[in-house]
């Protein structure tokens, strides 16, 4: 897993990522960009579950949606600061995600996927009828409000940046959590089941908490989302978007760390790219890289790049 | 005439959408358990394959002038066709692989389905007219029944019939199971797995295909007919369990019953009852009412 930095020497890669990261709103549309980090760090969420822990959940989108809902009512009726709002959602989200681990993890395998998609759309009919949540409009004109009550958050830049601070905050925490000693057992229970549990762990409980802590980075995904759109809709939580970061992360490469990241850049930019051009058909091309990653690409963009640099390290 | 105060005719009119609703929920369901029980993969296109048959009858009848009981076998049969294909060139690959990866094709292929369908005929779907025949309806006394709907009652409970028979009680029901249990022992007896397997995704798609024809008079038709359906049919299916043929039946009909008393009672929460259900369930039984889990 150690792809870009080596234990002892100096993590020359993330410092050229992070430089990146600085400079890339002087370059690129930020926008654009925090779309991009909002997307990745969500299937950044989401591989900490299907890579490491090995469950495949359908039903992200209630997460990344639940708390954009949770975080853009607080922040337009109850003008709540943005740090504070995106809080509150990823605590929504980390509670439905006790649930729903719960739940789902009392069966396994494909019916895991199943319940957790027969969830997401409960959530899914919350949303279109409770009062708060605007129905078929969402809530609109969402305030970013005032970080710590006196940056702006209504510059672009300085979202940015606090939208990069938030990502790569997140990106640690699941960079850590993959590699202690929490993470290790994870990745026993994905390889054998049954081996972890004889060697006496709590298997559910395990899982349990992977649950969660996908949730919650999910949700504070999905809150940043709708202050950077200051936007929270139906589409947040709709099946289509638990299918799209499952895209994101297959793409990108199951099980590593950079791979959902990648993902989602290029998911988002296709999606950007291709919006006009091609309207109805985005879907199709979506169905199409489903298809090809299943059959011919299974390691991702970032698994066959890992792949083929140990291949040449061991010839 | 009421019914602790419910008048009656309201009362049977939603049992019998009920019984409608529960007909294709077992219609589908089936059509997954039995995909499942060979091939070991949960088909998410088969919400797409569905809307693919009520499309084939519209379109059939549009140019081709197919009337409705022609299209009753045609539709199945291209889905069926579909799905032979489907599975000689794609799924096929997938067997030795976690199951998760058939998952993911499927859904990638319902993405496709969809979105093709979608380009060409938009989102809002066209009416498709019953059979002159099955048109209007008689009353019963107690209620007034249309006669398309019972007749969709009663195609969906045979074809269902069938395919519970043809499963538990012939020599090729025998020979399926067989493969189900230990598909290279009953290879070693001579019998070609493999294209058992394909016939078997056949079999299960083209029961998503009838059911889209049986749908076609009753709802509109359009692209996204299938993917909301799907849903509710994968929480039947997680509530049955797929162990079952006769489970997953007994499960559909029971819950679209559920369903539609709900609709009654209570009417707001008829849309999420069954996942209600759902979470119910797996508190009380994880495994689902007919499933078997060590």
């Amino acid at each position: 897993m150690n792809n870009v930095q080596n234990k002892g020497s100096f993590p020359w890669g993330w410092l050229a990522l992070l430089a990146l990261g600085c400079v890339a709103p002087f370059v690129l549309y930020p926008t654009f960009l925090m779309k991009v980090l909002c997307f990745a760090l969500f299937a950044s969420a989401f591989n900490l579950l299907l890579g490491f822990a090995g469950l495949l959940s359908f039903g992200h989108a209630a997460f990344f949606g639940g708390s954009a809902y949770v975080c853009a009512a607080l922040a337009k009726n109850y003008g709540v600061t943005p740090e504070l709002a995106i809080l509150a959602g990823a605590a929504f989200a980390a509670a439905l995600g006790a649930l729903f681990g719960a739940l789902s993890i009392r069966r396994s395998g494909i019916y895991l996927t199943m319940i957790t998609l027969a969830l997401a759309q409960l959530v899914f009919f919350f949303a279109v009828q409770l009062p708060f949540t605007g129905g078929e409009d969402g809530l609109q004109g969402v305030p970013r409000g005032k970080l710590l009550g006196f940056i702006d958050l209504a510059d672009n830049r300085a979202m940015y940046f606090f939208v990069f601070a938030v990502f790569c905050a997140g990106f640690w925490l699941i960079h850590r959590t993959i590699h202690s000693p929490y993470g290790q057992v994870l990745k026993a229970i994905r390889e054998n089941e049954p081996r972890a549990i004889s060697l006496g762990y709590d298997v559910a409980r395990y899982k349990l908490l992977a649950f969660v802590l996908s949730a919650a980075i999910a949700g504070v995904a999905g809150a940043m989302k709708a202050l950077v759109f200051q936007l929270a809709s139906l589409t947040d939580v709709h099946w289509h978007m638990s299918g799209e970061v499952v895209l994101m992360t297959l793409l990108g490469g199951l099980g590593t760390i950079l791979g959902p990241a990648v993902g989602a850049l290029t998911i988002v930019t296709l999606e950007n790219e291709l919006a006009d051009k091609v309207g109805p058909w985005v879907t199709v091309i979506m169905g199409g890289i489903f298809v090809v990653c299943v059959m011919a690409f299974r390691r991702g963009l970032v698994g066959e790049l890992l792949a083929l640099r140990s291949k040449r390290a061991t010839p | 005439m009421d019914f602790l105060g419910i008048p009656t005719q309201a009362l049977f009119g939603q049992l019998l959408l009920g019984l409608i609703n529960g007909s294709f929920y077992a219609v589908l369901s089936l059509g997954l358990a039995v995909i499942f029980g060979l091939l070991n993969i949960i088909n998410f296109a088969h919400g797409a394959l569905y809307m693919v048959g009520a499309f084939v009858a519209l379109l059939g009848l549009n140019h081709l002038g197919m009337n409705y009981w022609v299209a009753l076998f045609v539709a199945p049969a291209v889905v069926g066709g579909l799905g032979v294909v489907v599975e000689r060139t794609l799924l096929r690959h997938l067997y030795k692989l976690d199951h998760l990866y058939g998952l993911l094709l499927t859904f990638g292929l319902a993405l496709i389905c969809e979105g093709v369908f979608r380009y060409f005929f938009g989102v809002s779907g066209e009416s498709y007219a019953p059979p002159e025949v099955l048109q209007g309806g008689v009353d019963l006394g107690f209620m007034f029944m249309p006669l398309y709907r019972a007749w969709v009652v009663v195609a969906a409970l045979s074809v269902c019939a069938v395919t519970w028979y043809t499963i538990e009680r012939t020599s090729l029901g025998a020979t399926l199971r067989a493969a189900t249990e230990k598909p290279e022992l009953v290879q070693a007896l001579g019998i070609n797995v493999p294209v058992l397997v394909t016939a078997t995704y056949g079999v299960g798609v083209a029961l998503a295909g009838f059911a889209g024809v049986l749908a076609a008079p009753i709802q509109q038709v359009n692209p996204v007919m299938g993917s909301n359906l799907i849903i509710v049919v994968f929480a039947v299916v997680v509530i049955g369990g797929m162990g079952s043929i006769g489970g997953a039946i007994l499960t559909g009909l029971a819950l679209g019953l559920i369903e539609g008393l709900t609709k009654l009672v209570y009417p707001e929460a008829s849309a999420v009852v069954i996942f209600v259900v759902m979470i119910i369930v797996l508190l009380v039984r994880p495994a689902g009412l007919f499933g078997k889990q060590a």
